[in-house]
């Protein structure tokens, strides 16, 4: 489904951004449009996908993970990706965009530090300067994700502002590309925000389900049942999910965090439990109150912990092409240590959402099936935060 | 459509004056003092009002205002609560023009049409939506006209002239002419805006252009009606002493009255012709 009006997907996109930042991102639009179609662009880009970031990567089958016989389960390797996660596959479509903008300086927010570590790798590659915001909480959290930055070459800017997470990061990106657009481009790292990002995004993530759906094909000679990834912002969804929408034998599930629970108020759930507002330029589901003040989300895995979800997202679930569903802490943190001990694969916490869900559904059925799950990035930079949950002593 | 605006240019224009026009958050710090502050600014010279409601993630605005809408959100100030204030100030002031500056989720959530119509119900003369730039006025345009409130847009540095042309014939009220890229805020100073837009704005007979952003001194005032402005929004440099002054109150009110008389002198006689 693809926009029907430039910027909307549905009633849901847009461009909700102070008159300041329109010129900004009409720029980015038509940059981005003609670098699609420029042969030349798309070479490049493909050239560092290969061969500097791995791609395509492993679409690999699980042997011990699945008790049912009837279900085939198929990852498709993301957590492979240089820098640990799909996001390096966009980071690197937009990097190449500054450059042909003439822009010499990227911003960037980071909520864990995934998004700000493959900015980080972009820009060290191509020779930008890179400004990355983080709320102040979250680099207390995600140290190791700060010393990766820095040690790139890129600046951290501590948010205090705010609940000081991401949503705050984002406020402040926003700001700061408010004074210097003409220098900067922003590089945001989901398929959220306002046009053309959501746009921008999946196609700089498409890959992904264009990959898995010829690999998938080659090993199985079919398509698969369906297509599962976890959903924070939804750029590793969108990107696994655009080349099967026209398929619609391949049931689409998006996965959001219910955290600690959907009715615990304590969750990253926008489409289950959020309703339609405007958050970050688009109008989608957000978290919020009744007056309209935005609410904290909340999630064990700081990748998902989001208070909104990209446009189109909304309207996938509206028209009722994809399916969302929400998986708790709990879940996805037995997820984790479910594929890590039968697999030898440690996911990311976000990825383990998506994995979850495919366990669940996996025991129910009753046909040949055959599900796909965008393992969207590896644990490593979960471990610590896992090993104090589970309450075992670092063994160091 | 209201007349305010209109009336309140056309006085000042006959006294060779520009328009002092305050802005704070309502709410901020708390209800009955947000009151009292609107009051002494009214009565020190403010020509019109600039009215911010309290949002979470107001990405337009420098750390002054998020401090200010904070405090109100802190508070507990709704956007019933504002609605209420506003329709107190209404009652003691017939003819002053009430302009909102806001966030388009506040409007979305409590549903574009009970906005408007509730924000006509107070008085609101005008509705700026931060984050509602003229491509997506399509949201507001209908309800604003229905319920005759202006429609305000911004006239941003490097605006394209085909922006400009639709600014011209969907603003009523005026138009909010950003005097530099950023947000709000003292940090940065206002620049004098380029008269080039000022002229262009009035050839489109787009409303009257009032100036905005880091506007904080007497000579910024002058300089801004000096190229062709008709008025000045002063917000951040109003807001610093409001937070200056939290722990005592009635300092608070004589430093404003201080500040707003000076900045409403400074409009006065400098017009350009």
């Amino acid at each position: 489904m693809s926009a029907q009006k430039p910027g909307r997907f549905g009633p849901y996109g847009g461009m909700y951004v102070p008159e300041l930042l329109v010129p900004a991102l009409e720029q980015l639009e038509e940059v981005f449009k003609t670098a699609l179609a420029d042969p030349s662009f798309m070479s490049e880009f493909n050239d560092l996908l290969k061969n500097y970031a791995g791609r395509p990567t492993p679409l690999t089958r699980v042997r011990n993970l699945i008790d049912n016989p009837r279900v085939r389960l198929y990852l498709k390797r993301e957590d492979l990706l240089h820098g640990g996660a799909h996001k390096t596959n966009q980071v690197l479509g937009q990097a190449l965009l500054t450059r042909r903008m003439g822009k010499k300086q990227v911003i960037a927010e980071t909520g864990a530090g995934q998004h700000g570590v493959a900015t980080a790798i972009a820009c060290a590659l191509m020779g930008l300067r890179a400004r990355i915001y983080m709320g102040a909480r979250d680099m207390e959290r995600q140290q190791p994700n700060v010393f990766r930055m820095r040690l790139m070459g890129a600046e951290v800017i501590p948010v205090n502002s705010g609940s000081g997470t991401l949503k705050d990061a984002v406020n402040e990106a926003l700001r700061d590309w408010s004074a210097s657009y003409k220098e900067s481009h922003y590089l945001l790292g989901t398929a959220a925000g306002p046009h053309p990002y959501p746009e921008m995004v999946r196609e700089f993530q498409r890959m992904i389900g264009r990959e898995a759906r010829a690999q998938i094909l080659e090993r199985e000679g079919r398509l698969p049942d369906m297509a599962i990834a976890c959903v924070g912002g939804g750029s590793n969804a969108i990107g696994l999910f655009a080349d099967f929408i026209d398929e619609r034998q391949v049931q689409l599930v998006g996965v959001e965090p219910a955290g600690k629970g959907l009715s615990s108020g304590q969750h990253g759930a926008a489409i289950a439990k959020g309703d339609k507002g405007i958050l970050h330029g688009a109008y989608s589901y957000v978290m919020q109150n009744a007056q309209g003040q935005i609410q904290e989300s909340y999630s064990i895995s700081a990748g998902l912990d989001y208070p909104a979800v990209g446009p189109e997202h909304a309207w996938l679930n509206d028209s009722g092409r994809a399916r969302y569903v929400a998986v708790t802490d709990q879940q996805a943190l037995e997820a984790f240590q479910r594929l890590s001990r039968a697999e030898g694969i440690i996911p990311a916490l976000e990825s383990s959402h998506a994995l979850a869900y495919a366990l669940e559904y996996a025991e129910q059925c009753r046909e040949e099936t055959l599900l796909l799950v965008n393992l969207s990035g590896r644990g490593d930079k979960d471990l610590a935060h896992v090993n104090k949950i589970l309450g075992k002593p670092n063994n160091e | 459509m209201s007349d305010r605006y209109l009336n309140m240019f056309t006085k000042l224009k006959e006294q060779n004056e520009g328009a002092f026009i305050p802005f704070v958050t309502l709410g901020d710090p708390d209800i009955p003092t947000s009151l009292e502050i609107i009051r002494v600014l009214i009565r020190s010279g403010a020509d019109a009002l600039e009215l911010g409601f309290p949002f979470s993630d107001p990405i337009a605005d420098g750390p002054v205002i998020q401090r200010a809408s904070l405090r109100a959100l802190d508070s507990g100030v709704t956007p019933d609560d504002c609605f209420e204030m506003i329709r107190h100030i209404r009652d003691e002031n017939e003819e002053l023009p009430i302009g909102l500056l806001l966030y388009a989720n506040l409007i979305v959530a409590r549903g574009v049409e009970r906005f408007y119509a509730d924000a006509a119900a107070a008085g609101v003369d005008s509705i700026l939506a931060a984050d509602v730039p003229i491509r997506e006025s399509a949201l507001i345009l209908e309800a604003a006209r229905k319920h005759h409130i202006s429609p305000v847009f911004i006239a941003a540095p490097g605006a394209r002239d085909s922006v400009l042309k639709k600014i011209a014939a969907k603003g009523r009220g005026y138009t909010y002419l950003l005097s530099r890229a950023g947000v709000t805020g003292t940090e940065s100073r206002a620049h004098t805006p380029a008269s080039g837009m000022i002229r262009k704005l009035e050839a489109l007979k787009a409303p009257p252009p009032v100036l905005g952003f880091g506007v904080s001194e007497k000579s910024h005032v002058r300089a801004a009606l000096a190229s062709g402005a008709r008025g000045v929004f002063v917000g951040s440099a109003v807001v610093k002493i409001i937070e200056k002054n939290l722990e005592n109150h009635k300092h608070m009110l004589k430093e404003l009255e201080k500040y707003a008389r000076g900045m409403k002198a400074a409009t006065r006689g400098t017009t350009a012709s």
